[in-house]
């Protein structure tokens, strides 16, 4: 499904990612771990098309097509998601309204008419059950005033209603407490399929106790230099970085 | 001969045709002296240093219409509020449409400026109130001073509130090749008494249309107005829009501006607090195209201690529109734990559009908190970006964004349907699609 191959890339020619390489086929959770500033949110970013970065040696293809013009919008039409760090508020415009322009935008790009209201509301209710949200939740303004947990829901709300292929959660655990983590964690299990494929970068071991990856990889300096089974997560959390580092020197 | 000397020498004129044996005239005369004295405001004074009225002063302004033109309720109802029930003073090319209005005397009087004026009954309020807060001094406000006649009358006695909201319309039909108009409005609320006002200015045809509006405004201890501008007009329209308030002592006076459309907009907002728990709050949301020109200029003068003043002003600017805020703020030594604060915030879509802000403050007591700030900025990309992975294509997402950035203003919007309508317009001239009803 997705196939990074030596992806250099940067900011301004500042190189932040080194060469690297990931397959991710349908079905699969992979964990992206590694220390502060090796990479882990720029790789999620490129991957989800920030204008920012320049892709400056290596490719990425999601199902089989070359991604490199391809803009965000198009790649979320794919099926290519990105639950953000830290998700954005848009005062005035809520969830649900929000969720619509979304879904339409979507059908539109493939050609559907937009979706029946009551087919929408049947399926912001099912989705917002699945996740625990409160109905008045969704008629707030998008991520204003919502707390760090709240949001992190919302993020994984709006991943539930527009069912993508291929999910990457950047840091979804952070800020979050541990009842708020299960139901988070909860809500994207449910949403794993055979079809589908989830790529969970983060920076501590505790949110994978929770959403069980198939492979684990570690990245640092922009580079993966090592890559497991879940068992990885583990070790990383006994040891830390610091015993990866030298070993990659080696 | 120039549009100063021709509504000098037009005076004598308009005298034919008011009462000049009324205490108003004296008023109107000294005004014309004054304005005679100093004609328009020019680009050299501090005030006008960014809005130019050379363009205007050049066209041959008609100034007393000839004809009378008639409107159908069906041709003009879209802009009025007309989802409710509302009380309504309308004027056509500056002549009262009883037609088109609701007007009433029940409890309160929600009239008209010429009844004020030559009627006996009303001639111990127009003693105290007429022209008691408007400037002396600037021109264009004594130009309209001198040739004050027509505008709606409201008095709210005390611990009245009318049944519904009351709205002021000018309608311009273009039956003039040029009109000038100079509509002039007293507004009183006593105390506790409490208000709703929408007003706008709307020309129906792309003959030049020049308002120049006064507008006074007097709340009493614990009166509550809340004032709505909404400021859509035709490309050939213009206003300047002069608006003096006096305060007493825990009133609330907000007046909320929005700015959409015409040539040249000109807002003159100016707050005088007279009293101590003064609540003063403007706010305004601007957003501009093609060579669209808004200057917003706010005074507060806080005069007493314990009093707050709210400034929130939000531009979006496209094109090669140009836009001002001059917000200045005075803070007499006596007013001691005055709270001031000041906002604008500007949006620029186009490499050729403008913006002019400036914060004024002139602050002499100590123990206040004031503080103001002014950002003019791009779109956030990361926001873009959020969008954008949600499958927002780029263009929908900058109209969606900035959308958002001008509704968090609409908030303190007292009136339901008036914020729908307002959401509805700012969405259109963002041209945001968002596929469902706002």
């Amino acid at each position: 499904m997705l196939k990074v191959n030596n992806l250099h890339a940067g900011v301004e020619g500042n190189e932040i990612l080194n060469g690297i390489n990931l397959e991710i086929n349908p079905g699969e959770v992979h964990a992206i771990m590694g220390p502060n500033g090796s990479g882990k949110s720029t790789l999620a970013s490129v991957i989800a098309g920030k204008e920012e970065f320049e892709i400056t040696q290596g490719s990425i293809e999601f199902d089989g097509e070359d991604l490199e013009e391809t803009s965000p919008e198009e790649r979320a039409h794919k099926g290519i998601f990105l639950s953000f760090q830290y998700p954005v508020e848009i005062p005035g415009v809520s969830v649900t309204n929000f969720m619509k322009t979304a879904i339409n935008e979507s059908r539109k790009a493939r050609g559907l008419e937009d979706m029946p209201a009551n087919q929408m509301l049947k399926l912001i209710r099912e989705k917002s059950e699945l996740l625990e949200i409160d109905r008045k939740f969704l008629s707030r303004s998008l991520n204003e005033g919502f707390s760090g947990g709240e949001k992190k829901r919302n993020e994984i709300f709006q991943m539930a209603m527009l069912e993508p292929k291929l999910a990457i959660l950047d840091e979804t655990d952070s800020g979050l407490d541990i009842d708020a983590l299960r139901i988070v964690a909860n809500g994207v299990n449910k949403l794993r399929s055979k079809d589908n494929a989830i790529l969970v970068i983060t920076h501590y071991q505790r949110l994978l106790e929770y959403i069980v990856p198939d492979f684990v990889h570690v990245l640092h300096e922009g580079k993966i230099v090592k890559s497991g089974t879940k068992e990885l997560a583990l070790e990383l959390e006994e040891k830390g970085y610091d015993w990866l580092k030298n070993e990659s020197v080696v | 001969m120039d549009l100063k000397d021709k509504l000098v020498s037009s005076f004598l004129a308009f005298e034919n045709n008011v009462d000049v044996d009324h205490p108003v005239h004296d008023i109107r005369s000294e005004a014309i002296k004054n304005f005679e004295l100093k004609g328009f405001p020019d680009k050299k004074q501090e005030a006008w240093k960014y809005t130019s009225l050379n363009a205007l002063k050049k066209i041959d302004f008609s100034i007393f219409p000839k004809q009378i033109d008639a409107l159908e309720y069906k041709d003009v109802k879209r802009y009025f509020l007309h989802e409710i029930d509302t009380y309504k003073i309308v004027f056509i090319d500056g002549v009262y449409s009883s037609f088109l209005s609701e007007t009433t005397h029940d409890g309160v009087d929600i009239c008209l400026m010429s009844a004020a004026l030559s009627k006996p009954m009303y001639k111990q309020i127009i003693d105290v109130y007429f022209n008691k807060v408007a400037s002396k001094e600037e021109s264009l406000t004594t130009l309209n001073t001198a040739f004050s006649k027509e505008g709606a009358y409201i008095y709210i006695p005390k611990n009245k509130v009318p049944k519904k909201p009351i709205e002021i319309l000018h309608f311009a039909t273009g039956n003039e090749a040029t009109l000038l108009l100079q509509p002039r409005n007293l507004i009183i609320a006593e105390e506790n008494a409490e208000l709703q006002i929408i007003e706008r200015h709307q020309s129906l045809t792309s003959n030049e249309i020049l308002t120049n509006s006064v507008t006074e405004i007097f709340a009493a201890k614990n009166a509550i107005v809340d004032y709505y501008k909404v400021q859509n007009d035709l490309k050939n329209a213009s206003l300047i829009d002069n608006t003096y308030i006096s305060q007493k002592g825990s009133s609330t006076v907000k007046v909320h501006t929005f700015s959409f459309g015409g040539k040249l907009t000109r807002n003159n907002l100016n707050y005088y607090q007279n009293g101590e728990y003064i609540d003063s709050t403007m706010k305004g949301v601007t957003i501009l195209g093609e060579k669209q020109h808004v200057d917003h200029h706010t005074l507060v003068h806080h005069r007493e201690p314990n009093c707050e003043s709210h400034q929130d002003y939000k531009g979006i600017y496209g094109e090669k529109s140009v836009g001002v805020f001059n917000g200045k703020i005075i803070v007499d030594k006596i007013a001691q734990k005055t709270n001031a604060f000041q906002q604008n915030n500007n949006i620029l879509i186009s490499d050729k559009a403008t913006i002019n802000t400036k914060p004024q403050l002139e602050i002499f007591a100590d123990d206040v908190k004031c503080s103001h700030g002014c950002t003019i900025g791009q779109l956030d990309e990361e926001a873009l970006f959020y969008l954008q992975t949600r499958g927002i294509p780029k263009k929908e997402a900058a109209a969606l964004l900035m959308y958002a950035f001008a509704n968090n203003v609409l908030e303190s919007v007292r009136i339901p349907e008036l914020k729908m309508r307002i959401n509805k317009l700012i969405a259109n001239k963002l041209g945001v699609q968002l596929g469902f009803d706002l």
